[in-house]
C-alpha cells in the first residue's frame, strides 16, 4: 500500500506566514482517521505537478485529522499552496522512525527547534502534552529567522501561557517592535531550565543549526545518546529501495528520518555524505 | 554592612573565582536599576563600565539609515554586557537599551582595568572569562550571517 498514493481531500489551507502554509486533510475514502507517530513523513502527491516528502506536523493522539506545514520552495510546494478545500491530493505513508516520545517519559524533554524544523516536532509535543504527567521539564527552545517568519503564533502563545511548558522563541534579527529575544536558537541551551543529565533533547532544523545544537547540548551535558535529530535528504520511495536518501549505511527514508545522534555522529560530522 | 562580594560569586561570570580576586572586584561594583526603555550607553561614548545582568533584558541595537533600529541580540540575566571596555579607544559600538526593567552589577572598567595591571593573575582570571564570552558571540554572529532559515534552506517539512 506504501507504494500507492492514497486520495485525501484537502479540508483547509491555512497560512502560517508570508511563504509557509499548513494543509489539513482527510481521507476520500475508507478509515476516517489515519494513525501515525510524531516525527514520521508523508509522501505528498500533487497530481501532475509531483511528489515530495513532507514531516506529519498535526496530533498524533487526533489521527482524524492529519496536517503537514510546508515552505513554498519549489515546484511543488508551489503548486499544493494553491490547492483549495475539496481539493484532493495523493497521500503515502507514514513512513520513517519516530521521535522518541515514549523513550523519553520520566525524563526532562528539551525541544530546539529551528525555522521550520517546528512542523515535526509540533506532533511530539501534542502527544506529550496529552500524557504530560508521564514527564518532568518540557522546554521548547524555538529559534528562526525574523519575528515574521514564526510558526504557529497562536499556539505559541497558548503553549508559553502553560505553567507545566517552558517556551523560549529567538529570532536571528529583529527591527521595531520585537521585545523578545534576539540570537541563535544556541543562545538559549546553556540556561533553559533543565536537567541535562536526565534529559531527552529532539532536534530538528537546517542541519546547520542542528550541529550547533548538538555541540552546545554536549556542552551543557546532556550525553549524545540522549539527542535525537531530523536529518533530511532527497527521499524519494519512501521504502528504502530506490536509495536516493543514502546517509552511509542509512536510509533516511526507512532508518530515519529521526536518528539518535551518537548512532549517526560519525557521519554527521564528515562531509559529502 | 553588606557589600556586593555574595552577589558577585553567584553570577555565573564569576563562578569559581578565588576569594582575593573577588574582593578586589567588588570595589569596582556598584548596583544598578534600568528602568524599561532606558537606553544604557550609546554607540560612539565613551565605555568604561561592564555590566552583569542579574534580572531582566538588554538588546544591543544600532541604528541604520533606511533601517531603522535593528537589534543585534539581546541579553538576559546571568549575560554580560559590553566589553568595549577592554580594548582601546574604549567606545561603544552599539546602544544598549534595556527592553525590560533590568537589575545589574556595574563594574567600573577603569577601576578595573588599574586592578588588572597591578594583579596580573586577576587580568587572566578576567580575560580568560571574557575570551569566552567573545568567543561565544563571534560564534552566534557567525551563525547569524549563515542565515540558516532563508528561503534557500533546504529542508522539505
Amino acid at each position: 500500500m506504501t507504494m500507492v498514493p492514497s486520495p485525501f481531500r484537502v479540508q483547509q489551507v491555512r497560512h502560517e506566514t508570508h511563504d509557509t502554509f499548513t494543509l489539513e486533510l482527510e481521507p476520500v475514502k475508507g478509515s476516517d482517521s489515519f494513525a501515525f507517530q510524531a516525527g514520521q513523513f508523508n509522501m505528498l502527491y500533487v497530481f501532475g505537478v509531483g511528489e515530495i516528502p513532507i514531516s506529519i506536523s498535526s496530533d498524533p493522539t487526533n489521527p482524524r485529522i492529519l496536517m503537514h506545514t510546508t515552505r513554498e520552495v519549489g515546484t511543488v510546494t508551489k503548486a499544493m499552496g494553491k490547492l483549495r478545500r475539496g481539493d484532493v491530493i495523493g497521500v503515502r505513508g507514514p513512513f520513517g522512525t519516530p521521535w522518541p516520545v515514549e523513550q523519553a517519559e520520566g525524563a526532562d524533554v528539551v525541544i530546539v527547534a529551528g525555522g521550520i524544523g517546528l512542523a515535526p516536532l509540533r506532533s511530539a509535543l501534542y502527544q506529550m502534552l496529552a500524557n504530560r504527567d508521564r514527564y518532568e521539564k518540557i522546554v521548547l527552545l524555538y529559534g528562526t529567522r525574523t519575528p515574521n517568519d514564526i510558526l504557529y503564533r497562536r499556539e505559541l502563545q497558548r503553549w508559553r501561557s502553560q505553567f507545566d511548558l517552558e517556551v523560549h522563541i529567538t529570532v536571528d534579527r529583529a527591527m521595531g517592535g520585537w521585545r523578545s529575544n534576539v540570537g541563535v536558537v544556541t543562545s538559549l541551551i546553556p540556561r533553559a531550565p533543565f536537567d541535562a543529565r536526565n534529559s531527552i533533547a529532539l532536534v530538528c532544523g537546517p542541519e546547520i543549526m542542528m550541529r550547533f545544537t548538538v555541540l552546545e547540548l554536549q556542552r551543557r551535558g546532556v550525553p549524545p545518546s540522549q539527542i535525537y535529530i531530523s536529518m533530511e535528504r532527497n527521499m524519494k520511495c519512501g521504502t528504502g529501495i530506490c536509495g536516493h536518501c543514502q546517509f552511509g549505511p542509512y536510509f533516511v527514508c526507512k532508518d530515519g528520518p529521526v536518528f539518535r545522534y551518537d548512532r549517526v555522529q560519525h557521519l554527521f560530522e564528515r562531509r559529502e555524505i | 554592612m553588606r557589600t556586593l562580594e555574595p552577589i558577585l560569586a553567584e553570577h555565573p561570570f564569576f563562578a569559581g573565582l578565588d576569594k582575593r580576586h573577588l574582593e578586589v572586584l567588588t570595589g569596582c561594583a556598584s548596583n544598578v536599576v534600568f528602568q524599561e526603555g532606558h537606553i544604557i550607553f550609546r554607540e560612539g561614548e565613551e565605555a568604561n563600565t561592564f555590566y552583569l545582568i542579574r534580572e531582566g533584558k538588554v538588546a544591543l541595537e544600532i541604528h541604520a539609515a533606511g533601517m531603522g533600529t535593528i537589534t543585534i541580540q539581546t541579553l538576559n540575566s546571568g549575560d554580560i554586557l559590553g566589553w568595549s571596555w577592554l580594548v582601546p579607544p574604549y567606545r561603544w559600538h552599539f546602544d544598549a537599551r534595556a527592553i525590560e526593567a533590568t537589575r545589574a552589577i556595574a563594574m567600573d572598567g577603569e577601576c578595573l582595568r588599574r586592578k588588572c595591571e597591578q594583579d596580573h593573575d586577576l587580568g587572566y582570571e578576567l580575560l580568560k572569562r571574557f575570551a569566552e564570552v567573545i568567543t561565544q558571540r563571534l560564534q552566534a554572529t557567525r551563525l547569524q550571517l549563515l542565515d540558516v532559515y532563508s528561503t534557500k534552506e533546504r529542508h522539505t517539512t
